[in-house]
């Protein structure tokens, strides 16, 4: 049976991981790396690494970076944050990244998703959307969630599906930090319609909340940062919690 | 003659143009094995054991292995061959994906996941179970291992493990030197490595 994915996200700036991590067992502070290969170990099921940084080194730094997780780390992980070309793409997936995760450039120019779905497959274009609610609306945030759009968030999952996207990486703004679960209602309404797998983000607390959003809200996976960087949840312990509820999880 | 001791094993992966080889190689280079990435005819020929890997589209990578006489070249290998996830399905007759005729060497056609209830692609760990070859020594009985991918090929006589999403289907298949699998031992943790390393180590892969 498919199993629920727990994945914990890096955010990484000029080739280091940027909050501050609690593993009093790492030796580099900051080393994206070493993190990397110490949650595999502790059966994570998957990686994100969002890279924040703007410099022009940017790029070539970050490609480094990525050999370097995928030469240590034995299970999938997804780079993201200011992909932008299909040459952006290729670069990181000749480099070891197994998906790419795009946002703000896919919304700015939706046939980005069909060129990299064509030539690299859909199976590792994740679209990431940032959502926050209007009113009684969900909508598309842009530029890590500083501009607004008119763009309803399950119009953009959708649209970007029937364009080639393998995968949803949806974030609730609204929760994103609060630490009070995950958005249901919304997450619910995405995985709902659209035939790919959602993975839901932000507002993860505790260990019930990641039980809800698999069973009420349907997502296939949940991603979460700071809970597991300091060691508010422990990755083991979480699954064994929702093993427990009857979740498909791979111990 | 075997070159079975560790690391004088030549294992060539072929390249094509549907990557990604290097989560292939980095994945090798952790069980100490330098493998060679090649196109060419002879140094295909010549390894211990050929890996033909794969993620992207059935109908542009066949046309990539055609433009090179590699469809011709790679049915009449005589060596261990390891076909994964799309390298598995392009070694079947036929795939849905782009009505694309493909290198015949298992007699199974691949065909979509139905529209319906599941998530497609299938995205995640799942379960292998019935494995029945040595290229699951040390294996158990069931071990979850990484798939991506929308398209699958039925049980069937080939059949050396199995998995299920809504149903039973191949996880992977074997026909005298031809073994596939249709996830990914490259990410698929601990488990995923060992697979690797019966294919590369084992001397029972004739049995």
């Amino acid at each position: 049976m498919l199993t629920k994915r727990i994945i914990p996200c890096l955010d990484i700036k000029d080739g280091k991981t940027v909050k501050g991590v609690n593993f009093e067992n790492i030796k580099a502070v900051g080393d994206p790396v070493e993190l990397a290969s110490l949650y595999a170990q502790m059966n994570a099921d998957e990686l994100v690494f969002l890279d924040i940084s703007a410099s022009n080194e940017k790029r070539k730094t970050l490609s480094d970076l990525v050999k370097q997780i995928a030469r240590v780390i034995n299970i999938p992980f997804t780079v993201g944050g200011g992909i932008s070309s299909i040459d952006d793409v290729r670069m990181l997936l000749d480099s070891g990244a197994d998906k790419i995760s795009i946002n703000t450039a896919a919304v700015r120019n939706p046939r980005l998703i069909s060129e990299i779905a064509g030539q690299f497959g859909s199976q590792c274009v994740v679209l990431a959307i940032d959502s926050k609610r209007i009113g009684q609306e969900d909508h598309v945030f842009l530029n890590g969630g500083r501009i607004a759009t008119d763009i309803k968030t399950i119009n953009w999952a959708r649209e970007a599906v029937s364009l080639g996207a393998g995968e949803i990486l949806l974030t609730s703004m609204d929760h994103d930090g609060t630490k009070e679960g995950f958005a249901i209602e919304i997450t619910r309404a995405v995985s709902e319609a659209v035939q790919v797998p959602v993975i839901a983000s932000g507002g993860a607390g505790k260990m019930e909340d990641f039980a809800e959003v698999f069973i009420q809200a349907k997502a296939d996976a949940a991603l979460a940062a700071s809970i597991f960087h300091y060691k508010e949840i422990d990755i083991n312990d979480l699954k064994r919690y929702l093993k427990q509820q009857d979740i498909p999880i791979r111990i | 003659m075997e070159r079975a001791k560790r690391g004088q094993m030549k294992v060539v992966v072929v390249k094509y143009n549907a990557g990604n080889i290097r989560s292939v190689l980095f994945a090798l280079e952790r069980i100490g094995i330098k493998a060679h990435v090649s196109n060419v005819d002879t140094e295909i020929r010549s390894a211990d054991r050929v890996i033909f890997p794969g993620v992207g589209e059935a109908d542009s990578a066949m046309r990539y292995l055609k433009e090179r006489k590699l469809d011709l070249l790679i049915p009449t290998l005589t060596q261990p061959v390891l076909g994964i996830c799309l390298g598995m399905q392009l070694m079947c007759r036929y795939s849905d994906e782009g009505g694309t005729p493909c290198l015949g060497i298992f007699d199974e056609d691949v065909k979509a996941f139905p529209i319906g209830d599941l998530k497609v692609p299938q995205i995640g760990w799942n379960e292998i179970a019935q494995l029945r070859s040595p290229l699951f020594e040390a294996l158990p009985e069931r071990a979850y291992m990484y798939f991506v991918h929308g398209y699958y090929v039925d049980v069937s006589g080939y059949s050396i493990a199995r998995t299920n999403y809504g149903f039973d289907y191949s996880a992977a298949l074997r026909k005298d030197n031809f073994f596939a699998v249709q996830f990914h031992p490259e990410r698929s943790g601990g488990w995923g490595e060992q697979i690797l390393k019966n294919f590369i180590y084992s001397k029972n892969l004739n049995s």
